[in-house]
């Protein structure tokens, strides 16, 4: 007997959320709402693929989202003052990471817990973006770059979630065909094995917290473009919603465990939820407090079947 | 007949794959200083264990306590009938006072509802110091306090919780000379007011002098108890080696080549090692033995470069070479199997697969730097098939193998890295005898063919089957080395307890 994967579990709740939107809310197929959501979508997605990337180490990265912001605010200063477009966009990319790998370095080289380092990192980002900004919002953007998160392939498909895509298949065969990918997730269920097995542990933990850096960069990109603007508070609202996202996803908070499949169907499930409630008429902080108890219940959920699963193992070994 | 404030009779433990207690008989008399000893592994502290209510026995144990029957089933239940142990590895809240250490957990004193009285608690303290002559600012952070003084806060507990019978495991590694000689007068200090203690130590001359009684374990079996009066250094090591296990020793004097693949020298780390030099030869299997707490393990791991030296150097192959990572010693060559299957050897949660594959993933790219998982997988099955892991199946997750195929895929995965050097930290931990000698042929052929091998472990009858030459190791240092076939446990023994001269002993 063959149980389902908590992947195509969640596939399936994915499925029936999107049905019960498409009966009881209105409005919910019509095409302006799916382009609608299909352009909000690849920013969290990103974000909450990088958060992925890191949890499974068993780490957390709370600075996420500023580190978008920051590449997001020195990118948007030098296009709106007309730097050529892609090297306005490399700059944004090294300057991200750069933050990664400070954050890489303290936690792989220093060993200082993930969560107090970046909580630090977060508060410093922050801080250097507001000294940049005083405060204010950066805009006026050429119509290229607003393309960015604003453009169309062929007229029908959002160029935006072309790239999320893009990055979603390219997370998934570094994680699951590379070298760096499978150390991720040794690492992530027992650190002192990798050691005592010659891993790099330090080298390993570097490349994660980089590749998450460049996540967010590319977030960021999207978000700047489709905003038309940047500021301090780019993106952070998704900052503990790409760790529910993750979670939900089927993400071992320990470590250990994380599909990016899973993620992409937690990201969509947060989508239409959120999209189809605002649709029902539902007050916004009505919705928060829905997302949540959602949240708790398949966590709980997710955590009875695991224990539960863990005892069989344990009981089928003696 | 003497009063017995403690009887433990037929106490048997088994755990997964080993009997570690079998049909132990212990008696403690009303007020005596009982000493408890036998070789790593022989069952102390699992029966110490049993006796703290931390391992349930097996059914059939007897156990009576100031002559009633006792039913300890946690370790509440030890501490109210007036069982206090002090383990090895003190079990004090360092962040927390004196005071609060030891009236902690002291219910029915201080109600749980109530809020905590902290002169009453203070006073507790100090009165509990003050039997025992031993003077500590209660106030004070355990943190702040030396080994010996957080040792004396234990033993203030015990008596705090009025403990008619107190367990100190090994209270002596760790303490300078007369830091020993006023744990020697607190020790009187309990006798005088009628409390008796199990003193458990592998320093056999201190057993000499605070001891009244002794009793001897070995492989899980009670020997027996002896007055100190009637017996010598001498006659308890016998009775503690035994003669009567002993694998198949395999003769391969020439197969080693004259070759050096490893040497060291002077190799120091404080605390853990000193002054080691050593070399070892292509196709040589060295064993290294001693007690626990000798530094062999930490040693090995400096090899490894997990540990690092704070002086001397390594040479590999006859060149000077640094050791800083692990990932250098595996590129240099070395292998470490540890001692800690679970913690460090496996990622018990992934597949064998993965696990065989850890090391070597690097060799196993395509041009596009992409794993090749046919590969993979074909590697993983060649070793399970040559090691003969069962089941034979590598999808399995390491964690639902039994102990000894659990350690063929440790092997395996060091196997994969083709060393020239490996070093097994007890390769035969927890194993059953029968995958224990599979294994021991196993790390012969290796050094057949030509891997120099490093044998690390306690359990005398293997060390004495596989190596071909064995240091004995003893507080940090190599106390001895003696060839192979001339070596015998008692020999080991003495070097191992007792250090190579008098003069070593402190």
């Amino acid at each position: 007997m063959k149980s389902l994967s908590k992947e195509s579990i969640l596939g399936l709740v994915t499925l029936g959320v999107i049905i019960l939107m498409s009966m009881i809310a209105p409005g919910f197929l019509d095409l302006g709402n799916i382009y609608n959501m299909m352009f909000q979508l690849p920013e969290f997605g990103l974000l909450t693929l990088g958060m992925m990337v890191i949890i499974i180490t068993g780490g957390i990265d709370l600075s996420i989202t500023y580190v978008a912001a920051l590449s997001g605010v020195i990118m948007a200063i030098m296009i709106s003052s007309g730097v050529f477009l892609p090297f306005a966009i490399l700059v944004g990319v090294l300057v991200a990471l750069a933050c990664g790998s400070l954050n890489g370095f303290i936690v792989s080289k220093i060993g200082v817990s993930p969560i107090l380092v970046t909580l630090g990192t977060m508060v410093l980002f922050e801080g250097v973006i507001l000294s940049i900004t005083k405060g204010t919002s950066i805009s006026g953007f050429p119509a290229a770059y607003n393309l960015i998160g604003n453009g169309y392939i062929g007229g029908v498909v959002p160029l935006s979630i072309i790239i999320f895509a893009a990055f979603a298949i390219l997370t998934a065969v570094l994680l699951n065909k590379t070298e760096w990918g499978r150390q991720v997730y040794m690492l992530g269920s027992n650190p002192v094995a990798t050691l005592f097995s010659g891993v790099n542990n330090s080298r390993v933990l570097m490349k994660v917290y980089l590749y998450g850096a460049l996540l967010a960069a590319v977030a960021a990109i999207i978000m700047t473009s489709r905003y038309n603007s940047a500021k301090v508070d780019l993106g952070s609202s998704y900052l503990l919603q790409s760790v529910a996202a993750a979670v939900l996803g089927g993400t071992e908070i320990q470590g250990g465990y994380g599909k990016v499949i899973g993620t992409i169907y937690a990201v969509i499930i947060f989508q239409v939820l959120s999209n189809g409630l605002n649709l029902l008429g539902v007050d916004s902080s009505l919705v928060t407090v829905i997302m949540g108890a959602i949240l708790i219940f398949v966590l709980t959920l997710n955590f009875a079947t695991h224990t539960f699963r863990n005892k069989k193992q344990v009981a089928g070994q003696a | 007949m003497a009063d017995y404030i403690l009887e433990m009779m037929h106490v048997s433990k088994t755990f997964p794959g080993v009997k570690a207690l079998d049909d132990v008989y212990l008696g403690i008399e009303q007020g005596e200083v009982h000493a408890l000893v036998g070789e790593n592994g022989a069952g102390k502290s699992t029966l110490i264990k049993v006796l703290a209510g931390v391992h349930a026995p097996d059914e059939g144990a007897e156990i009576f306590f100031e002559g009633e029957p006792a039913k300890i089933d946690k370790p509440i239940d030890a501490t109210t009938m007036g069982v206090s142990v002090i383990y090895q590895d003190l079990s004090l809240f360092p962040n927390l006072s004196v005071a609060e250490n030891i009236c902690i957990g002291k219910d029915g004193r201080l109600p749980a509802w109530s809020f905590m009285n902290w002169k009453k608690m203070k006073r507790m303290a100090e009165e509990a110091l003050d039997e025992m002559d031993v003077p500590i600012d209660v106030n004070k952070n355990v943190d702040d306090l030396s080994i010996a003084q957080q040792q004396m806060v234990e033993i203030a507990r015990a008596i705090a919780f009025d403990a008619k019978l107190i367990v100190m495991d090994e209270p002596t590694s760790s303490l300078s000379h007369s830091e020993v000689e006023k744990l020697y007068n607190v020790i009187d200090k309990l006798k005088a007011k009628g409390i008796s203690i199990i003193f458990i130590s592998h320093k056999l001359k201190e057993l000499f002098k605070v001891s009244d009684r002794i009793s001897v374990l070995r492989d899980g079996k009670y020997i027996g108890s002896y007055h100190m009066d009637e017996t010598t250094e001498e006659k308890l090591i016998t009775l503690m080696v035994g003669r009567d296990v002993s694998y198949e020793r395999k003769s391969r004097f020439n197969q080693i080549a004259d070759e050096v693949v490893l040497e060291l020298k002077q190799f120091t780390k404080k605390g853990n090692f000193k002054n080691i030099s050593l070399q070892l030869k292509k196709g040589e299997i060295l064993g290294i033995t001693g007690l626990v707490g000798s530094g062999r393990s930490e040693l090995a791991q400096a090899i490894f470069g997990l540990n690092k030296p704070d002086s001397g150097t390594l040479h590999l192959h006859g060149k000077k070479a640094k050791v800083r990572s692990s990932n250098e010693a595996m590129k240099h060559g070395i292998a470490y199997i540890p001692e800690d299957r679970k913690k460090q050897g496996l990622v018990l949660n992934q597949p064998v697969t993965n696990n065989i594959s850890l090391p070597v993933l690097r060799n196993m790219k395509n041009p596009l730097r992409l794993l090749k998982k046919k590969d993979e997988r074909k590697m993983a099955d060649d070793y399970v098939e040559r090691l003969d892991v069962r089941p034979a199946l590598p999808d399995l997750k390491a964690m639902q193998l039994s102990g000894g195929n659990q350690q063929k895929v440790v092997i395996s995965k060091w196997l994969a890295t083709e060393p020239d050097i490996l070093i097994i930290d007890e390769p035969t931990n927890g194993i059953d005898i029968g995958a224990k000698t599979e294994i021991h042929k196993l790390l012969q052929e290796l050094a057949d063919k030509g891997i120099a091998v490093i044998v690390i472990s306690s359990e005398l009858p293997e060390v004495l089957a596989v190596s071909d030459r064995i240091l004995v190791m003893r507080q940090g240092r190599v106390v001895s080395e003696m060839s192979g076939h001339d070596a015998s446990q008692e020999k080991i023994m003495n070097f191992a307890f007792l250090g190579s001269s008098d003069k070593e002993i402190s």
